[in-house]
């Protein structure tokens, strides 16, 4: 469940529960998320692994019922105490949801909506800042000469960048990804899933995936969830060659799932 | 279960097809008769001075409803802003924070004040600004078309919030935006053609209220001169003209029905071209 203590650890998950009201969805996950490296969660639908990815921004805050217990450190803070100050905690913490949601306004202004968030620049600022994530997000080539077309306008796969462009321009030091592929096809995929390589080298990313190549193909480490627990975690070329646990082996053979 | 023969359910199907086939007919027949009645007999009154001169005094001839129509358009404005900023902010309680308790009880007892007969709002507005304040007056008028209004732009505001998408708002907050300023740049402007289709039906819906301006704006054949004033309004002047034995004030009554009528006429067209473009550019949203 934990990295080798030569391994730079950027969040720390001990004995994390999750409540949907009486509903118990995670119980005592462990976990350690690798500095500026990529970590994909894996399993079946339901098994828990988009729950805990919202545990490390507080997503879950917004409803009523939801309920964490445990500890998710995050450079030494445990981000579910409630004197985390949540716009300070998700400026740090990005994420990237299943469905694209690009926002009804042009795609200059969804990238630029966190920058402005986070302070004010003059314009010369935030058109440089606006550019660079969308050249970081690859989308810069094709969206540059309509900067003010409406982001819901633009293809799947250009959305899903957008909101990827729009999550690295507040410059945060963890992007969370729910599944952000599922929604696309190969070609927009591979796109993103190059982008991620890319990105690693400056951000931590978690990836929660159904597609088990795609978890091979781009992560350093990979957890194995099932029924809301952590299975096994280790080293993705380790955890798919050599699984330890049965659940782990039967279901990345297709045995189950 | 015994089978029909297709010559009986062709028959019925042919009777149940004339049958909504006539009742939409009768339906627009009246419809288009109300137009054109109200057209025929109020494009005679229809002139410069109709739009520009006070009321002449019975038996004279000429004149207008210049002050009944600023009249009008004043209450309803300030109406319309009273109801609208209230309107929003409680549909958008109802609509962000709608599993809490008060919010089932406000939905509630704003469900059931929609349906709430303007007269009776007419009379609550007399009794509590008109009676207190001594005078009959045009603020009074705009607070009782207000409440009027209250209820329904509430209650769209709140469905149109319902319908963003929840992806939305969470993107948003991911982003580390305080929670107003997610509901204020991105989900308003996600709703804000349903929003905007919402007030406009409210408005046209009180611009031809009379009952509850019977009680609280009454009328005057002068110029508006102050809010606390009895307020010269088109609906009142209609009632009192139309009910009057002077030919020359029922023409202008039905002068003034045409012109709340053109007026509610274009609203709604209005409301509908913008519906269409708004289901326009949705399509393009992928979800």
């Amino acid at each position: 469940m934990f990295l080798p203590p030569e391994i730079p650890v950027k969040v720390k998950v001990r004995n994390l529960n999750f409540y949907y009201g009486k509903m118990q969805a995670l119980f005592d996950n462990n976990l350690d998320i690798a500095e500026n490296h990529v970590t994909a969660f894996i399993g079946p639908s339901g098994c828990g692994k988009s729950t805990h990815i919202r545990t490390y921004n507080r997503m879950y805050s917004l409803y009523p019922d939801h309920r964490a217990e445990g500890e998710v450190i995050l450079d030494g803070k445990n981000v579910l105490d409630d004197d985390v100050d949540l716009i300070d905690l998700r400026t740090r913490v990005g994420m990237v949801f299943q469905k694209p949601t690009p926002f009804p306004m042009s795609v200059y202004d969804n990238v630029a909506y966190g920058i402005r968030l986070k302070a004010k620049f003059s314009k010369k600022e935030l058109d440089a800042r606006v550019e660079k994530a969308l050249k970081d997000a690859a989308l810069w080539d094709e969206v540059k000469d309509h900067l003010n077309a409406l982001g819901t306008d633009l293809s799947g796969g250009q959305q899903q960048r957008l909101c990827i462009a729009r999550a690295i321009a507040v410059e945060p030091e963890v992007i969370l990804m729910d599944e952000p592929c599922s929604a696309l096809d190969p070609v927009a995929t591979y796109k993103i899933e190059d982008l991620i390589r890319r990105l690693k080298q400056r951000f931590t990313i978690v990836i929660v995936t159904h597609n088990m190549q795609q978890a091979a193909r781009i992560s350093d480490y990979t957890a194995f969830f099932y029924m809301g627990r952590t299975v096994e975690f280790g080293a993705t070329d380790i955890l798919f060659t050599k699984p330890e646990k049965k659940e782990t082996e039967d279901y990345i053979t297709g045995r189950f799932g | 279960m015994r089978a029909r023969s297709p010559a009986v359910r062709k028959g019925i199907n042919l009777l149940a097809l004339t049958g909504s086939a006539a009742a939409a007919f009768i339906g627009l027949a009246f419809l288009v008769w109300i137009i054109a009645e109200v057209f025929y007999r109020g494009i005679g009154a229809i002139n410069w001075d109709f739009f520009t001169q006070l009321p002449a005094p019975p038996g004279e001839e000429g004149g207008g409803l210049a002050n009944a129509m600023l009249g009008t358009v004043i209450i309803t404005a300030i109406a319309t802003v009273l109801g609208v900023l209230l309107g929003v902010l409680a549909g958008t309680y109802l609509g962000e924070f709608r599993h809490t308790r008060i919010a089932d009880v406000v939905r509630f007892l704003s469900n059931i004040f929609v349906s709430a007969p303007s007269i009776v709002i007419g009379i609550f507005v007399y009794a509590i600004l008109v009676v207190p304040l001594g005078n009959f007056s045009g603020l009074a008028g705009a607070v009782s078309l207000a409440i009027i209004m209250l209820p329904v732009i509430t209650r769209t505001t709140e469905e149109m919030l319902r319908l963003v998408p929840t992806g939305l708002r969470e993107s948003a907050l991911a982003l580390g935006a305080p929670y107003w300023h997610m509901v204020w740049h991105v989900v308003y402007r996600s709703a804000r053609t349903g929003m905007l289709t919402g007030i406009i039906l409210a408005v046209a819906r009180v611009s031809g209220e009379t009952a509850p301006l019977l009680f609280t704006a009454l009328n005057s054949p002068y110029w508006p001169t102050g809010l606390l004033e009895p307020m010269a309004n088109l609906t009142v002047t209609i009632f009192n003209y139309a009910m009057s034995p002077y030919e020359d004030w029922q023409t202008k009554a039905w002068g003034g029905s045409l012109i709340i009528a053109v007026i509610v006429l274009l609203m709604n067209i209005g409301t509908r071209t913008m519906v269409h473009r708004m289901g326009r550019s949705k399509s393009g949203e992928g979800h």
